[in-house]
């Protein structure tokens, strides 16, 4: 590894725990859109900050650029109060006019220039090495690194002042609002920081990207966790982690690094999507069969509570009555046997004492509209689930 | 060219008649569909899709080699809808919110395509230039056979939409109803869904990837401020899309460095801010005067209400009063004076007023019935 390789890796994990610490909240507060049209509205905003600077990577036009990004969250929510369209309809009048407007500004004036939307856009990690920041003459380090450094910096300072009242404002609102904290304060204050990061961030992997490293792996933690501090280092974690290996992807495949890095995070995403212990698709699919062949269970006791008629508890009957495929009613009957529910003698099934008490207090669950606590019941009598 | 020389040449140039026809169809198909999506809630969905297309598009050129755009497009096609059905997928089996299930795909799929693309262009293959036009579109490269192949498709969505329209309708307003009707509500979603994105698929050419969500949405919010009807809605925005197409055609056209795209865009932003400001019923402009109209009228009548008031203390209710009693009430100005002896409420004499008989009885049932004329 050459130290160009060293300082990409090392831009590309910054950025990435950059973009995970506001993208956790985004995500959290439903607002995971919002991020995706800043990186697109700065256009206009980093075009004429560039217009006045000639340097893509001046303060000037962080601060101008960042402003279009709130200017962005200002009108989307000014278009929603109107009433006249939904937020998500406000999100996607506002950013592609304004990314026209930015569009329109390149091409008619920035053809001679070093500023094209497809840099903008993807980015070029692999040249952010050899733009070097030198104080009086000395190198420093590439100034990408030392933007992004800033910005991360101040985005965990802020973290660590405001954590208790963004933790507050996120899960309860109102409370938030009634101990006194100003929900608008920590509203743009987030949506501040969000532009911010997103300016720094865009000229190093571009703009689509930062969308992903802020969305991509909070989302991806939120299947694992519900703890707001587990959920804040995994998603830094996941960042990290698809930021370094997808350089190394990039590395071998010869192609954009940008596309890399979020390929890895989407592959990262669709095996925790997968797999993930109790929320992945697999766990849930699970689930939802099991629960099926238990409400299944609970009418075919109900069922037979219902009835003491030797001919409407005989098995083939029971089949017929309910409606079942074989299959189904087999499974049932041996869930049923297996958890010492029911007796059958004679191919006459009956209820046994457990399966009588378990019946007697599901009905009066479901009698007094508590279903929920059916779930919890199931604990005490099941030795075997569906 | 000038933009009256432009509409000379619409119809005698190839490239020209060409570009804005192809326009005019794109923004008229995706308006119409489009509707359903403001309606639906899923205005993000095409800026989803759109970015979701890239990768099919990629995949498409690596395997077929070559640049056939019919192929290209079908490949984004199942991308796209690939992209849509992992979406559903995200929301309906995890706790994920819709708007994080629309980034994660968006962005995801779109790295890829770009993984894709950049992989692409280093391949020993002359032949991929050109392929990144599908990022921003370029209605130039526009061929007769692909307005054809708009224009049979904006037909079967008209065929499909005129033959589903009601099922399309009621599932739109009142899914759970559709439901107990016995309407597969599944199908139809899937069909709608599928029409949608095939739709942004037709648009990637000229539009692109990127702008390819206003395209859908702008023409469909602009209609929605003028009607509260769907198929007055749907017709609209299909004339507000044809419209945004041929306008910024001609704009593009009309200056030299001027990718069609985003003005098109641009223009469809005009007609949104346009219907937003000025729809009688529910624009911004309206909505003020209707809102000052009614604050006046309301100071009116508490100005009428606390005059009424007075009278009442004396037998005889036209005996006059000094306006200075009324001096310093909340709502009362020479102006609602004014107006109240415009209306025969009351009678001015010098320093004194006096309510009339009409006015006496207006002010008593003020608060009493419902006057439902204006003021």
């Amino acid at each position: 590894m050459n130290s160009a390789q060293i300082e990409i890796q090392l831009i590309a994990s910054l950025v990435a725990i950059a973009c995970a610490i506001p993208g956790t909240f985004l995500v959290l507060r439903k607002m995971a859109m919002i991020s995706d049209a800043i990186s697109h509205s700065i256009l206009p905003g980093i075009v004429i900050g560039f217009f006045i600077t000639q340097d893509l990577n001046s303060p000037l036009l962080i601060v101008l650029a960042a402003f279009t990004g709130i200017i962005t969250v200002v009108l989307v929510e000014y278009i929603q109060k109107t009433g006249l369209v939904k937020e998500d309809t406000a999100i996607g009048l506002v950013f592609p006019a304004l990314f026209s407007i930015g569009v329109i500004l390149i091409a008619k004036n920035a053809n001679d220039v070093h500023l094209d939307v497809d840099a903008v856009l993807v980015g070029e990690l692999a040249l952010a090495p050899f733009d070097r920041l030198l104080i009086s003459g000395v190198d420093v380090g590439p100034k990408s690194l030392w933007i992004i450094g800033v910005i991360l910096l101040i985005t965990i300072a802020l973290l660590i002042a405001f954590f208790k009242e963004l933790k507050i404002s996120t899960f309860d609102k109102g409370l938030a609002a009634s101990l006194g904290f100003s929900p608008a304060i920590i509203h743009y204050g987030l949506m501040t920081v969000s532009s911010v990061t997103t300016v720094g961030a865009f000229d190093a992997v571009g703009a689509i990207l930062v969308v992903a490293l802020m969305i991509a792996p909070a989302a991806t933690a939120y299947l694992l966790t519900t703890d707001l501090k587990k959920m804040l280092g995994l998603s830094v974690f996941f960042g990290v982690f698809s930021a370094i290996s997808g350089y190394w992807l990039a590395h071998v495949l010869d192609a954009s690094i940008a596309g890399s890095i979020t390929t890895v995070l989407g592959m990262v995403f669709l095996l925790v999507y997968l797999f993930a212990p109790s929320k992945g698709v697999i766990a849930v699919m699970y689930r939802e069969k099991q629960q099926r062949t238990e409400v299944s269970l609970l009418t075919f006791l109900l069922h037979l509570k219902n009835h003491n008629e030797v001919e409407e508890r005989h098995v083939n009957h029971l089949r017929e009555h309910i409606n079942w495929q074989k299959v189904r009613a087999k499974t049932v009957l041996e869930l049923a046997l297996k958890n010492n529910m029911i007796l059958i003698d004679n191919d006459v099934v009956s209820l046994t004492q457990k399966g009588d008490t378990f019946t007697s207090k599901a009905i009066d669950y479901i009698i007094t509209n508590e279903d929920a606590q059916i779930e919890d019941m199931k604990d005490d009598f099941f030795l075997f689930r569906g | 060219m000038e933009l009256a020389e432009y509409f000379k040449l619409v119809f005698t140039d190839y490239t020209l008649r060409t570009i804005t026809l192809g326009t005019a169809i794109l923004g008229a198909v995706t308006g119409m569909l489009g509707s359903f999506a403001v309606l639906r809630k899923q205005s993000l969905l095409g800026d989803a899709i759109s970015h979701a297309a890239l990768p099919g598009i990629a995949i498409a050129f690596l395997i077929t080699g070559a640049k056939d755009s019919n192929t290209l497009l079908l490949g984004a096609l199942v991308s796209g809808l690939v992209g849509t059905f992992w979406i559903r997928g995200i929301v309906k089996k995890t706790h994920l919110k819709s708007d994080t299930a629309l980034g994660l795909i968006l962005s995801l799929f779109f790295g890829f395509g770009m993984l894709l693309l950049t992989f692409i262009q280093k391949q020993p293959n002359a032949n991929q230039a050109g392929l990144d036009k599908y990022l921003f579109g370029q209605a130039a490269t526009l061929v007769e056979s692909d307005v054809w192949l708009m224009a049979i498709i904006t037909g079967l969505c008209l065929f499909v939409l005129l033959l589903f329209w009601k099922e399309f309708k009621i599932l739109l307003f009142d899914a759970d109803y559709t439901k107990t009707l016995g309407f597969n509500t599944k199908t139809i979603d899937i069909l709608i869904t599928s029409f949608i994105v095939l739709a942004i698929v037709l648009g990637l050419q000229t539009v692109g990837v990127v702008l390819m969500s206003a395209m859908l949405l702008a023409p469909a919010a602009a209609a929605r401020q003028w009607t509260n009807s769907l198929s007055k809605m749907v017709f609209l925005a299909a004339i507000f899309g044809a419209f945004s197409g041929v306008f910024g055609t001609a704009i593009s056209a009309s200056q030299t460095n001027l990718s069609t795209g985003p003005v098109i865009v641009l223009v469809a932003a005009v007609f949104v801010i346009i219907s937003f400001v000025f729809s009688p019923s529910r624009g911004l402009l309206f909505k003020q005067i209707r809102f000052i109209k009614n604050r006046r009228d309301l100071e009116l009548h508490k100005t009428l209400a606390l005059m009424h008031h007075i009278a009442e203390t004396h037998d005889d209710i036209s005996h006059p009063h000094a306006i200075k009693l009324l001096n310093n009430f909340q709502g009362f100005t020479r102006k609602t004076l004014q107006k109240l002896v415009e209306k025969n409420y009351v009678t001015l004499d010098g320093n004194m007023w006096s309510l009339t008989k009409t006015g006496f009885e207006t002010a008593k049932n003020l608060y009493t019935k419902q006057t439902t004329e204006d003021e």
